[in-house]
């Protein structure tokens, strides 16, 4: 095949990926209906918050874990009934696995109980996680 | 409130090396025009290049790369205002997968593997362009993946 086509064709699977990619990540998008939670107050390293709990997974090779981090510990800063949890993907693997996080950052949205209500791959926006928790009572 | 798990080491508070992320993005806009090259040209040498430009950014990080030290001396004294800073790590990551793609590149060229080439070239300049015009973070992407595939 013609080398002008092949660079064509690259750029532009390129360029819809990207566009895709940039428009999905971040996005909140809710779990379907379980009673189950997630992960145990054990595994979490803390009690569950009274209301809601973000439990963020990140890595090291990861710029937008950092900016999602100091996102939701700002948002969460006067509400002491969120809780948010940092835990690092790389050495809970068996957590990530059971859980199905395959990107950092990952965030999940659990209720009272630990039973994910929601999640965000991708770092998500402020006003995004803002209207999330305010959705839940 | 926030906690941090106590084996965390992800984003830890202790100082990372921080460099400035228009470099970076300048960095992979020149990095894109080279594999362009190459793929429009099926040329082994400007993969050779790549391949040198790679091996420095995955060893020592991307602002030691000629287009690194370039940005530095010649457009980041025209810029103004804020520097954007990002961790070293991510970006160094994705360098040693470019590397890793212009290994296969630069066998396949040398080797007159002519359809390994083509295949190897376009996604490392897949990766570059995303890296260039999205601002792609590589290492959020397949790092855990690979992380995963490893320890199984």
């Amino acid at each position: 095949m013609n080398s002008a086509l092949i660079l064509l064709i690259v750029v532009a699977l390129t360029a819809a990926f990207g566009f895709w990619h940039r428009a999905t990540r971040g996005r909140i998008t809710a779990k379907k209906a379980t009673i189950t939670p997630v992960i145990t107050e054990e595994e979490l390293g803390t009690a569950y918050g009274k209301r809601v709990t973000l439990l963020q997974f990140s890595s090291a090779f990861c710029t937008p874990c950092r900016a999602t981090k100091a996102l939701l510990t700002d948002v969460t800063a006067d509400m002491p009934d969120v809780v948010h949890v940092d835990i690092d993907a790389e050495s809970h693997l068996d957590l990530v696995r059971r859980l199905g996080i395959s990107s950092t950052p990952t965030t999940l949205i659990l209720d009272r109980n630990g039973v994910e209500i929601s999640r965000a791959v991708g770092a998500p926006k402020r006003n995004q996680v803002e209207a999330a928790l305010a959705a839940i009572l | 409130m926030t906690f941090t798990s106590a084996t965390s080491t992800a984003v830890p508070t202790r100082s990372v090396q921080l460099i400035d992320a228009r470099g970076l993005r300048f960095g992979a806009a020149v990095t894109s025009l080279i594999l362009a090259t190459a793929l429009l040209t099926h040329s082994t040498s400007a993969i050779a290049i790549s391949f040198i430009f790679f091996a420095i950014g995955a060893t020592r990080g991307p602002q030691f790369t000629p287009q690194g030290l370039f940005f530095k001396k010649f457009i980041k004294p025209r810029l103004t205002g804020e520097t954007p800073t990002e961790d070293v790590r991510p970006p160094k990551f994705a360098q040693q997968v470019g590397l890793g793609f212009t290994v296969v590149a630069l066998v396949a060229g040398l080797a007159s593997w002519s359809a390994l080439f083509t295949v190897a070239v376009s996604l490392c300049l897949a990766a570059a362009l995303l890296n260039a015009v999205f601002n792609f973070c590589l290492g959020c992407e397949i790092y855990l993946l690979l992380a995963r595939l490893r320890s199984r």
